[in-house]
């Protein structure tokens, strides 16, 4: 049996019936949609099906195949997961955000053809941006907004490149691109906003922090991962990529080490993390497209993982920078034991799931000979070990006694966190299944005895670095502070723009109101009472300059008097008599003309 | 809330522990490094197959990273909490 429902229309038409439940039925409702969503994957036709006509062109909402199937299986397993952990927070807007997000980025996976892929990147945005203002802070609505306008313009851009990519003859259809001229080079860009790029993350790193607790759970699964797919699927083997990727993977875990608010470390990370995706998309080969993959699936896991130990914590003691916490293993103890499951899978921990993924793209770099890449990518393994591996968990779970006793978890979270923590291990332990869904046949193995003790002796030397650090008191205290980053430009930027605007432009502009609204037309007006004696004035004004010397003041003083006067009578009256005497004078003259 | 208290995992406030904990983890570095002498690694690069090569490079990067972050970069990016506001 074949089923023809696009998978994103499970997700974004049960969005709309979620206000119809409460309570318990709408629980059991929420968590129905993803395995609904699940059978259907496996009904799926393979190949193009579900082809639409649309103003003359052919949209195509399914197409299949070994890549597309796979994010789709970890974005059914990813919102499953979520939507059991969002469950205590009784709020229809963030569930109903979460499941349109979480279709769209599904419509994004399956979309066929450029333009229901625009459609469906568009619709990601709007579902996102609702679940940052879901918060209600000013703070959340604030990044909102220009999360929002950040990720327009980044549809902007992917809509100008289709739209020029069409109309220069290119296919509609969604495949292999490359970068060649304009249009291609809009799309790549447009698909780096979203994906994070340098200069391009500061939304992430902006707004993420700022989402609901579960909102953030979606956000980090979602927006990066589909940009991943859609570089996978049009411009693997870019050179480009493999060094945007290997900024991506460096850069962040600087910040990372001085930020103080937790949620925006893993933000950092998590650009860290699809810097490695980036990195295996740009080397394009079998092996390299292999472990992006890979790494995006266990990333969504694991990165989930840490959001959601992160998010527990906020939910019992409402605090989320380092400076408040400390010590919360004491009453917490399952959920760090959740939170040190998740940092040793993205430090890629043997037995946890990075270690399977995120070395073959390492292995990749190496077989290509991109060695500096390579060196890059091993310094950003040993850097996430040790701020999101060591820094997450010591300083929410141990460290200073902050004095908060908070209580455990609620179930529906350890659950969530439980699941989560399972498959790490899982797929960690048992990397077979993960790698027989991968788009090409894998010939990697892991587990030799060098990866492991080579990745082994790297993480232990890290953490080791970390414990000497910390006891000679170097290692940096966590401050409240913020960090400047690339958003300076336009969160600044707007600031000095408002400022041009109100004294520079405003200034100009007022100048030219008075001149035209103001002055000119009250010269009108003014010329307009007595046109004559404005005549006479001016006259007057001439003579000055033909007359001598002696006779000047006697003409400014004229027309000092003639303008005191304005608008009275300011011409001189001639007697009637001479007045005809010249009327007669004129007629003559003319008579002279006619005759002559 | 009593029995909250009771549940109370206080492992780590005995600075006994945390003593033991940081030698256990001294001893466990010091084992990783063992396995150098008896193998033979087969990296993808020559210098992979050196002695310690990747414990070096760990401890090394870490330094460097926290020294960058915290001598450089913080005193170039770091504003008060209200600097947007």
């Amino acid at each position: 049996m074949t089923s023809m429902i696009p998978p994103a229309f499970i997700f974004i038409i049960g969005a709309l019936a979620v206000p119809l439940f409460r309570g318990k039925a709408q629980s059991a409702y929420l968590l129905t949609l993803p395995v609904l969503g699940f059978i259907n994957l496996f009904m799926l036709p393979a190949g193009a099906s579900v082809e639409v006509e649309f103003l003359n062109y052919t949209l195509t909402l399914i197409k299949t195949d070994r890549l597309s199937l796979l994010f789709a299986y970890i974005f059914h397993i990813t919102a499953f997961i979520t939507v059991i952990y969002s469950m205590c927070m009784k709020n229809n807007l963030e569930y109903m955000a979460g499941l349109l997000y979480s279709g769209s980025a599904l419509g994004v996976i399956f979309a066929g053809d450029l333009l229901s892929l625009f459609f469906f990147w568009e619709m990601m945005t709007v579902g996102s941006v609702f679940l940052i203002w879901a918060r209600g802070t000013d703070k959340s609505i604030r990044a909102g907004f220009r999360y929002a306008l950040f990720h327009f313009v980044g549809g902007l851009l992917l809509l100008a490149g289709i739209i020029i990519h069409v109309q220069t003859g290119g296919p509609l259809e969604f495949g292999f691109m490359g970068l060649n001229g304009v249009a291609s080079y809009l799309i790549f860009f447009g698909f780096g906003v979203n994906c994070a790029w340098p200069f391009f993350h500061t939304w992430l790193s902006d707004a993420y922090p700022e989402a609901t607790i579960a909102g953030t759970v979606y956000l980090s699964a979602f927006t990066t991962k589909t940009a991943v797919y859609v570089l996978a699927r049009s411009f693997p083997g870019t050179e480009m990529l493999i060094w945007i990727g290997a900024a991506m993977a460096a850069f962040p875990i600087f910040y990372a080490v001085i930020e103080n608010d937790m949620r925006r470390v893993l933000a950092y990370s998590l650009i860290n993390q699809v810097g490695f995706m980036v990195v295996g998309v740009g080397i394009g080969t079998e092996m390299a497209i292999n472990g992006a993959a890979a790494h995006a699936f266990t990333d969504v896991i694991f990165k989930g993982l840490l959001f959601m130990s992160m998010g527990a914590v906020m939910y019992r003691t409402g605090k989320i920078n380092a400076t408040d916490l400390g010590g919360l293993y004491k009453t917490m103890p399952l959920t760090a034991i959740f939170c040190i499951i998740g940092a040793a899978s993205i430090s890629a921990f043997p037995l946890f799931s990075a270690f399977v993924s995120k070395t073959m793209v390492m292995s990749a770099a190496a077989r290509e000979h991109y060695s500096w890449v390579w060196l890059i990518l091993l310094f950003a393994s040993a850097g996430v070990f040790h701020h999101a591996g060591i820094k997450i968990p010591f300083f929410a779970f141990f460290g200073h006694d902050s004095g908060l006793r908070p209580k455990e978890a609620p179930l529906n979270m350890l659950i969530a966190m439980g699941i989560s923590a399972f498959m790490c291990i899982f797929i960690g332990t048992f990397p077979g299944p993960l790698y027989s869904i991968l788009p090409y046949p894998v010939e990697y193995e892991p587990y030799t005895t060098a990866h492991v003790v080579a990745q082994l002796q790297l993480l232990g030397f890290s953490a080791l670095a970390f414990a000497l650090l910390m006891l000679a008191g170097i290692y940096p205290a966590e401050k409240r502070a913020v960090n400047l980053d690339a958003d300076l430009i336009y969160r600044k930027g707007a600031d000095s723009f408002n400022w041009f605007n109100e004294n520079v432009i405003a200034c100009i502009w007022a100048w030219f109101a008075k001149l035209f609204f103001d002055r000119i037309p009250n010269w009108f007006i003014w010329f307009g009472k007595n046109p004559a004696g404005v005549a006479k004035i001016g006259l007057d004004y001439i003579e000055i300059v033909f007359a001598s010397g002696k006779n000047v003041p006697k003409i400014r003083e004229r027309i000092e008097r003639e303008k005191k006067i304005y608008p009275g009578d300011i011409i001189q009256r001639w007697p009637i008599g001479s007045t005809v005497t010249w009327v007669t004078v004129f007629l003559l003259v003319y008579l002279l003309f006619y005759f002559f | 809330m009593s029995e909250e208290m009771k549940k109370e995992c206080k492992i780590f406030d005995d600075p006994k522990n945390v003593k033991r904990f940081r030698i256990g983890f001294y001893i466990v570095c010091g084992l990783l490094l063992l396995p150098d002498l008896f193998i033979h690694k087969h990296g993808d690069y020559h210098w992979e197959e050196w002695p310690a090569f990747h414990a070096a490079y760990g401890f090394v990067a870490c330094v460097v990273l926290v020294l960058v972050a915290k001598y450089i970069l913080r005193p170039i990016v770091e504003r008060k909490e209200d600097y947007y506001d």
